[in-house]
């Protein structure tokens, strides 16, 4: 962020009110027009690339699995290897996961375009047909301009049916920006809302979060506002911020997504809400198994401290602040507030009774506000377009927008941004295709382990706080796990089960001991050793474990069963009395076969029966005697042919 | 009992502990980086560590062993030379996860309740999700990402660290 000439004195330790407009709308104070072609000149260069060709390469974590790192070397290379003058950046997820790896060129006088799936191989040919002004083998333009091959034949990204239904409120940046480059971000208007809420009092930047209805985007919904007022009039000093970045739920990567692709619109959130509240230390609470958001925030701090919008004096505004990434050690308990405080303080992290809320007794037994990812996103978004624009979206009581990850059996996955209250079948069929074809939609699990399942009778059910408790299912951080008929409800359920069992902390007995009751109960239904008490078992024991649970882990751990039990009741009745499981997932309730023309007489399987079950037959083929098989499924996980079917 | 190390391991994790002891004003509240910080240089956090670590901080060692048992991240038991990820969230549970595990344990012939190969090459661990979920099933080998898992890539990927850990071995010999 060069300065536009000497009269611009801002450092970060003498710090100019106007720094951030300036950068934008400057100079301001003073009138020159070389400094402000020089601060416009900047910006397109920024927009546009070195040379007029900007590439960016999407280089999330999802993008990276599906070999967007290979794409970007061989993206380096091609432009070399052609003498181009052009600036290569690896930008955030967008969302269209299903279509990673993504690359996005850019030439003046040319619709940027974006190719979807590239293999490294492929560069080349993309970027010669691009530069020769056809663009016709693009998955999608950013804008429809000049009169290249093929601009009127490719769709627009908003004509995507993945994007036509969302609306890019915090996700805006995602994929645009370069998620290391604190003046690209100040480019696309970053840290004005922070600079417009230093011009208020806290307390009108309570009011205007007020107003624009914002509630946690966390699970529990509860009114941002008035978190923070309660902490801006507990008594004790020092406060702390801190945001929550230990996205836990198995199915939600939202939070990954946006401080990965946006870090600094996180950061400005936060810094927004210490200054509501009147805290001068924060802490961004990250997820062991996510480094590359850590990394990401970790960088995001440095350049912000760099450039004075953390530390001293912030913006001449006589705010003081400065941030910690932490990285969490492991555990999804640490999600759970009072657990997080504990895992800060260096110990095990073990929730406790509230009240007392963090927001008076916190951190250190300081008053402490703890926010999502997403929430504070929306926090700078907010300060910067004003509460009016946020609250036109949504409901009457769940205002805004919210992310949500559609993944599973679905055949678009991705995050997809809506306005909270869409219904459940459109975001998983218009959004997301529904699924695979030949298969039927039997389940959608909202929420991760503190959620639910809901069957496709409940499909039309809009997706805000409300709602979705009334149904058995949370909204909790938005993930949105789509289940087709090729599975069991009865092995989702213990799946999840399972999950809650091994992340149980052990403090408090409902959910240590019941976890497990649940996890054996339902083990002995899929074993085919099922009674029907069962049933009133895992019911009564569920109800227990929501009842007299010390936290909200342990008091959402059994929904996964009791929702399911309360839609599917009949295919738990199926596996307790017929000993069948109508999807043949249940490994011990299903047999074993081999077909003898797909079998190639390897003996592969029999070597490794442990029951002798697999005898070779004259044929030189191998075959399966039912008596003896003892159902591990060894044998179909081994066959190399996929010989052995399940019936 | 506990091993006996080398002088330089024990040099290496003094210097860490004072490191961060520097940096904060209540060192004992830096407990979890302390920790993340040795076992990031020796791989494991091995008895001789905790009890450094006990000793410096004037901590219990139960207190620090119950730390260190809390959190998935710590290992107690020297891992192998690759660490295999395998995501046991939601979508890759449904997508198929746990018969790559499955497959995986016995393709590397781990012992049931043990999670590293006889050879040492490989430890296979399950995580709880690493917000993959859309290229579900994911397994995650060291740093590296891999999306859409079969038994077949499974089957590759193992070969590929095979080879990739016996070159740097001969390598490794050669310059001996």
């Amino acid at each position: 962020m060069d300065k536009c000439c000497n009269r611009c004195t801002h450092s970060a330790e003498n710090p100019c009110r106007n720094y951030i407009k300036c950068r934008v709308n400057g100079p301001l104070c003073h009138e020159d027009e070389d400094c402000k072609k020089k601060r416009q000149q900047r910006i397109s260069e920024l927009e546009n690339g070195k040379g007029g060709i900007r590439i960016s390469i999407g280089m999330g974590s999802c993008g990276l699995a599906v070999g967007a790192r290979e794409v970007y070397r061989s993206v380096e290379e091609e432009v070399k290897i052609r003498g181009l003058e052009a600036t290569i950046v690896s930008v955030g997820c967008m969302g269209l996961c299903y279509a990673e790896p993504l690359v996005e060129i850019r030439k003046r006088g040319l619709p940027s375009a974006i190719y979807s799936k590239v293999a490294p191989e492929a560069v080349g040919e993309i970027l010669d047909r691009y530069l020769s002004g056809d663009v016709s083998n693009a998955f999608a333009l950013r804008e429809r301009k000049g009169d290249a091959k093929g601009v009127l034949n490719v769709p627009l990204l908003e004509e995507v049916d993945f994007y036509k239904y969302q609306v890019k409120w915090v996700t805006r940046n995602c994929g645009i920006v370069n998620p290391e480059s604190i003046e690209e971000y100040v480019a696309h208007g970053g840290y004005l809302g922070l600079s417009r809420a230093l011009e208020l009092s806290p307390s009108d930047v309570i009011e205007e979060v007020k107003k624009s209805g914002l509630r946690g985007r966390g699970g529990a919904g509860f009114p941002t506002w008035l978190k923070w007022d309660i902490c801006r009039k507990a008594e004790g000093e020092p406060k702390y911020v801190i945001c929550n970045a230990d996205e836990g739920d198995p199915g939600a990567f939202m939070n990954r997504m946006l401080a990965e692709a946006d870090p600094h619109r996180v950061l400005e959130g936060l810094i927004i809400a210490a200054y509501a509240i009147g805290a001068s230390h924060g802490y961004i609470f990250v997820r062991a198994e996510k480094p590359l958001m850590a990394d990401r925030l970790e960088k995001a701090v440095i350049e912000a401290r760099r450039y004075g919008l953390l530390g001293e004096n912030i913006l001449d505004s006589h705010m003081n602040f400065d941030v910690e990434v932490v990285r969490s050690a492991g555990a999804f308990v640490c999600g759970e507030e009072t657990a997080m405080l504990a895992a800060i303080e260096g110990r095990r992290a073990m929730p406790r009774q509230r009240p007392p809320y963090p927001a008076t007794h916190g951190l250190f037994g300081k008053p402490t506000i703890i926010n999502n990812v997403e929430t504070l996103a929306h926090v700078a978004t907010i300060m910067a377009d004003g509460w009016e624009k946020f609250a036109k979206y949504g409901t009457e009581r769940s205002k805004g927008t919210k992310v949500f990850c559609l993944t599973g059996c679905v055949m678009r996955t991705g995050a997809a941004e809506v306005p909270i209250g869409t219904t459940i079948r459109d975001l998983v069929f218009k959004i997301g295709g529904g699924v695979r074809e030949g298969r039927k939609l039997k389940a959608v699990q909202i929420g991760g382990p503190s959620g639910g399942c809901l069957p496709e009778s409940m499909m039309d059910l809009p997706i805000d706080y409300e709602s979705l408790t009334a149904a058995g299912a949370i909204m909790g951080s938005g993930g949105l796990v789509v289940i087709d008929d090729g599975n069991c409800i009865v092995d989702v359920a213990r799946f999840f089960t399972t999950f809650t069992m091994a992340e149980s902390c052990g403090k408090c007995l409902p959910c240590r001991v019941g976890s497990k009751i649940l996890y054996d109960t339902l083990t002995r239904i899929i074993e085919g050793n099922g009674v029907e008490e069962d049933l009133d078992t895992l019911e009564n024991v569920g109800r227990f474990i929501a009842k007299t649970s010390l936290c909200a882990l342990g008091q959402t751990a059994p929904n996964p069963v009791l929702s399911t039990l309360r839609y599917f009741r009949g295919e738990y009745e199926v596996h307790i009395k017929e000993k069948m499981c109508p999807a043949k997932i249940c490994r011990k309730l299903v047999s074993y076969t081999i077909d003898k023309n797909i079998c190639i007489g390897c003996g592969l399987c029999a070597k490794q029966c442990p029951s002798e079950a697999i005898v070779k037959d004259a044929d030189g083929k191998y075959s399966i005697d039912s008596d003896k098989c003892i159902r591990c499924g060894q044998c179909f996980i081994l066959c190399p042919r996929s010989a052995v079917v399940k019936g | 009992m506990s091993e006996k190390p080398e002088k330089e391991r024990i040099d290496l994790v003094e210097k860490i502990i004072e490191n961060i002891a520097e940096r904060y004003n209540e060192p004992r509240k830096a407990l979890i980086l302390t920790l993340q910080k040795i076992q990031n240089s020796l791989g494991y956090l091995p008895r001789w560590s905790l009890e450094l670590v006990s000793n410096h901080l004037k901590m219990p060692l139960s207190t620090i062993y119950g730390v260190a048992t809390f959190y998935h991240q710590f290992n107690l038991k020297p891992p192998g030379r690759n660490i295999i990820q395998l995501c046991m969230g939601t979508a890759c549970h449904i997508r198929g996860n746990s018969e790559n595990y499955a497959f995986l344990l016995n393709l590397l012939n781990i012992d049931p309740g043990e999670n590293t190969s006889k050879d040492g090459l490989f430890t296979v661990l399950k995580v709880r999700c690493l917000g993959c979920c859309s290229l579900a099933p994911v397994v995650k080998v060291n740093d590296d990402i891999y999306g859409k898992v079969d038994f077949s890539t499974i089957r590759r990927i193992i070969s590929k660290y095979r080879l990739a850990t016996r070159e740097l071995h001969v390598v490794s010999r050669e310059t001996r």
